[in-house]
């Protein structure tokens, strides 16, 4: 899937890019953003170093688990294969939290730590597992009690009035989110490998071999 | 009522960072007797190999994207869905910014400015807008870094479900800001 939207995007650009004269723009939107993900990445060390250090002593204390604990009937729901007093599901909690109340920044580093942790538990090093999978729609269809910084500064005193259209928009998209990945995880397109080793030559689609 | 709230909640979360960043510290110390200092060390030194590590996953997408964006082919299908939506009653206006949200963060707020600035941030497009912007992500980053970041090449499901609850949010946006603020 990533092999065909990562080429798709790049094949589209320089096509449509010839044919609207922008193609020099093209060229140097690629060198521009290259230079940029490197930014955006340096940009993150430091953030990532204060929320993985504060994370490191909510963990050392219990109070991570403390938290995880209290969700647990949800999380073993939405996460059924990682066990339920894994430290994975603490991490997932607290970046969900932080995305509710807005805190991109703090969001980030939780996820990341969440995804090393649900790494641990996947056989299959190179192939994402229902557990990321879920997460990651979560994660990305997040809903939303406090509105992004930007958007309260673009907006103003108007911000108040898309305050509750946030909330039940999001809590829509979390809703689709997680009916689809529950939906999609079961189809033989998207199986895991192990899953269905008897249908392992019926997926002929190009997704694997590429590492 | 709600101007309250809203207001109230803003508030709140101004605090919030500061109050973890002592508080976790704090109960650390008192209850659990935790080494607070050498603990906050220990964890924050893997903050560097994890950003270090998601660079080449970063570089790919956002370039891919920044191709996408500057070659004006959003402008293109753009005018080819523009009757269809305003035949359903979606805003033609929403639409850029809509289709840019999954991409890219930047891109999706410089459009929800264009829009504030164009129309005032009491028109309703600006108002579907925003909360389009505050419903959704910029998925494919986020499915690049997190996934990026422990190695996984294959992602399965991950990009159809992120961009169907994307589109649903957009949908929703618009339903619900004409729902209520129409």
């Amino acid at each position: 899937m990533m092999n065909y939207i990562w080429f798709g995007m790049m094949v589209i650009g320089v096509v449509v890019g010839v044919f609207t004269g922008n193609i020099e723009a093209v060229t140097q939107a690629a060198i521009d953003m290259a230079k940029v993900s490197v930014e955006i990445a340096i940009g993150l060390i430091g953030i990532m170093a204060l929320w993985l250090g504060i994370m490191k002593i909510a963990e050392e204390s219990g109070l991570i688990s403390l938290i995880a604990r209290g969700l647990r009937p949800i999380m073993i729901r939405l996460f059924p294969d990682v066990p339920a007093d894994h430290p994975a599901m603490g991490s997932i909690v607290l970046n969900m939290s932080a995305n509710m109340l807005g805190l991109g920044n703090a969001a980030t580093p939780l996820g990341l730590k969440a995804m090393e942790e649900l790494q641990e538990l996947n056989p299959e090093k190179g192939t994402a597992t229902n557990a990321m999978v879920m997460f990651l729609a979560i994660n990305t269809s997040s809903v939303q009690f406090i509105l992004p910084a930007t958007v309260v500064a673009l907006m103003g005193g108007v911000s108040s009035q898309i305050f509750i259209p946030t909330i039940l928009a999001t809590t829509c998209s979390t809703i689709a989110a997680i009916a689809a990945v529950k939906f999609l995880e079961k189809r033989k397109r998207f199986a895991l490998p192990e899953a269905d080793p008897a249908n392992a030559e019926a997926s002929t689609d190009g997704e694997g071999g590429n590492d | 009522m709600i101007d309250s709230i809203t207001w109230g909640l803003n508030e709140v979360a101004k605090y919030i960072i500061p109050l973890l960043l002592i508080g976790i510290p704090l109960y650390a110390m008192s209850i659990k007797r935790v080494k607070v200092y050498e603990t906050f060390v220990v964890g924050a030194k893997d903050g560097f190999t994890i950003a270090i590590r998601i660079i080449p996953y970063l570089v790919a997408i956002l370039v891919a994207v920044g191709m996408f964006r500057a070659s004006g082919a959003l402008d293109l299908l753009l005018q080819a869905l523009a009757p269809v939506l305003t035949f359903v009653g979606f805003p033609p206006e929403n639409l850029p910014l809509a289709l840019m949200r999954p991409l890219s963060g930047s891109g999706s707020l410089g459009l929800l400015t264009d829009l504030v600035n164009e129309h005032g941030a009491d028109s309703m497009y600006a108002k579907i807008g925003a909360t389009m912007f505050g419903s959704s992500e910029t998925t494919f980053y986020v499915i690049a870094v997190y996934f990026g970041s422990v190695g996984v090449m294959r992602s399965r499901h991950a990009i159809p479900a992120g961009l169907f609850a994307d589109f649903v949010g957009a949908i929703s946006a618009v339903f619900f800001c004409k729902l209520l603020l129409g």
